[in-house]
């Protein structure tokens, strides 16, 4: 019995439809979670100006998500006169496809992952890369200069803190010696000294003063990339009304932020995978040696939670605390400050793997 | 028919129909869309090749930066139709003789392969060690036989770059520019100044 329904799942057919069923799984947790980080990062900002927040659907306004979904499903959908049709709808459903297929290569535990790529690190690199198009479209399909001129903001931001992004990154495949993400995080196994954030090992503490200033400005850039505050200048709503988004209502405006808030929790979840150990606990864990491999992984599970949680609850305190930078220093820090500091941490990452005391 | 053949043709049947879409289509941006489309799905034809670091760095550099600039130029541009339709006339000859010269060598290889000759269909494979990673055995001959024409490469990429900064830098005078050091070296008394004033008298300056 056991063994026909193995061989059934090894088939193409069964195959295809075990994957399917990860999708379905990793996307509707997705979106349970987006609904409640919109709540939380509402929450958080509310405490911080000491108001309430949202309050009043269901307990404690926990379902305020929902009603706001409802709320733009219902809308009418607006089409300005002279938009281009097909490039206007397409631009939200284009941006959401991408923010949701990011989610193929994160590896959520030890096993728990959709798509084991060696290149994984490199597919999420290109899939943010191509969320631009999705900006740029909507912006420009729009046939409003509002719109436009955000989405030439936003696409020009997104292009300069990638490199930056990219040169980070490297560091810690230098480190790591794979671009596959789940060795990423197997590779920091052990305890908390072993995260990249601090060095990867005791062996490696000089590094320390590279790779933690690595992960700072990793923190940064995705605020950039993500186009959240003190970033948000796309969305300058004192002078360019809402960016690229100005023309949009109901559901297509609905994808944009979902996309959005996908693409927050992405870079919370990959700060903690390349930098915070992943799926690590920050302890040596002898005792998971005799549990069960489910008891194991949802152990790990937890672990990836609370970090993402935490990377994102720094993410939210600094939208409500930060102040909005102007477009030249924004750039001035992308180009004249991080690419720089990146290069040069490349450079001395690559030089302690190969002349250091583990070469 | 398996899988990776119908992945195949689905692919191929969208880059094809793209390419063409790309010349065809009336509106300046949306040629634009459909050549990011026929990027992408050449992209997806690496990966079916087994040389998914390629296909990645494709979109990458490709898709992600390249033809992101393509973008911003056509929607900037003001492009005339009429005024581009005027010379079609003119450069039709030119254009055909080079369209001709590309399809006869396309046809040339492609009649080659058929009958497996200079190029087999069952050439050696790209990855040699399916064990090693992709971008391993890519880094191994790139940067041991193929060094130098690596940093040749890099130094083609240089001199394009310093080129397109020399072309556009202009230091023109007046210009008000932020400082940060400046501002950050500040201190109160280079700052401000105190100025005892005497009534009736003001600043002179």
């Amino acid at each position: 019995m056991t063994s026909t329904a193995l061989d059934f799942w090894a088939t193409p057919l069964g195959w295809s439809l075990i994957t399917v069923g990860q999708i379905l799984l990793v996307t509707v947790v997705l979106l349970l979670s987006v609904a409640f980080q919109i709540y939380g990062d509402r929450k958080i900002f509310a405490g911080v100006q000491m108001r309430k927040g949202p309050n009043v659907v269901g307990p404690f306004g926990l379902l305020q998500s929902f009603a706001d979904l409802g709320k733009f499903v219902v809308k009418e959908l607006v089409i300005p006169a002279g938009a281009d049709k097909a490039v206007f709808l397409l631009a939200p459903l284009i941006s959401v496809t991408l923010a949701l297929g990011s989610w193929a290569v994160m590896p959520f535990g030890p096993g728990w992952i959709v798509s084991n790529i060696n290149v994984g690190v490199l597919y999420l690199f290109a899939l943010s890369s191509l969320g631009v198009y999705g900006i740029i479209m909507g912006g420009w399909a729009s046939n409003s200069k509002y719109a436009f001129l955000g989405s030439l903001r936003s696409a020009a931001q997104m292009v300069s803190y990638e490199v930056s992004i990219g040169f980070v990154v490297i560091t810690v495949i230098l480190l790591a010696g794979s671009m596959n993400l789940q060795q990423i995080v197997e590779s920091q196994s052990g305890g908390f000294w072993n995260w990249y954030m601090f060095g990867g090992g005791l062996a490696n503490w000089p590094i320390l003063l590279v790779t933690f200033p690595m992960g700072v400005i990793f923190f940064i850039s995705g605020l950039a990339e993500t186009n959240r505050p003190p970033f948000d200048l796309p969305e300058a709503e004192s002078e360019l009304v809402a960016g690229y988004a100005v023309e949009y209502g109901s559901t297509p405006y609905l994808l944009f932020y979902l996309a959005e808030m996908s693409n927050i929790l992405l870079m919370s979840m990959l700060f903690a995978i390349l930098f915070l150990g992943g799926w690590q606990a920050p302890f040596p864990t002898p005792f998971t040696a005799d549990w069960a491999p489910t008891a194991v992984s949802l152990f790990a599970f937890m672990w990836l939670f609370l970090k993402t949680i935490f990377v994102f609850f720094m993410n939210a305190m600094v939208r409500a605390i930060v102040p909005r930078y102007r477009y030249d220093q924004l750039m001035r820090l992308g180009w004249k400050v991080f690419l720089p500091t990146s290069l040069v941490a490349v450079v001395l990452i690559a030089a302690w793997r190969v002349f250091g005391p583990q070469a | 028919m398996d899988l990776q053949a119908i992945a195949f043709y689905l692919l191929a049947a969208i880059t094809v129909a793209s390419g063409l879409l790309v010349i065809t289509a009336r509106n300046p941006v949306h040629s634009v869309l459909f050549l990011i489309l026929a990027f992408f799905t050449a992209a997806g034809l690496f990966v079916m090749l087994g040389a998914e670091f390629l296909a990645m760095l494709l979109v990458v550099v490709y898709v992600g930066a390249v033809a992101v600039l393509f973008l911003f130029v056509v929607m900037m541009l003001d492009v005339d139709f009429s005024q581009l339709r005027e010379g079609f006339s003119r450069y039709l000859p030119i254009g055909m003789v080079v369209g001709g010269v590309l399809a006869i060598e396309m046809i040339l290889v492609a009649t080659t392969v058929a009958n497996r000759g200079a190029a087999s269909l069952n050439a050696a494979p790209a990855n040699p060690d399916a064990a090693l990673p992709n971008a391993e055995a890519i880094g191994r001959v790139l940067y041991t036989d193929y060094v130098y024409f690596f940093q040749a490469a890099g130094l083609v990429l240089l001199v394009a770059m310093i080129g397109a900064i020399v072309l556009t830098l202009r230091h023109r005078p007046g210009v008000r520019r932020q400082n940060i050091a400046d501002q950050v070296a500040r201190t109160l008394e280079s700052g401000m100044e105190i100025v005892q004033i005497k009534s009736g008298e003001g600043l002179s300056e």
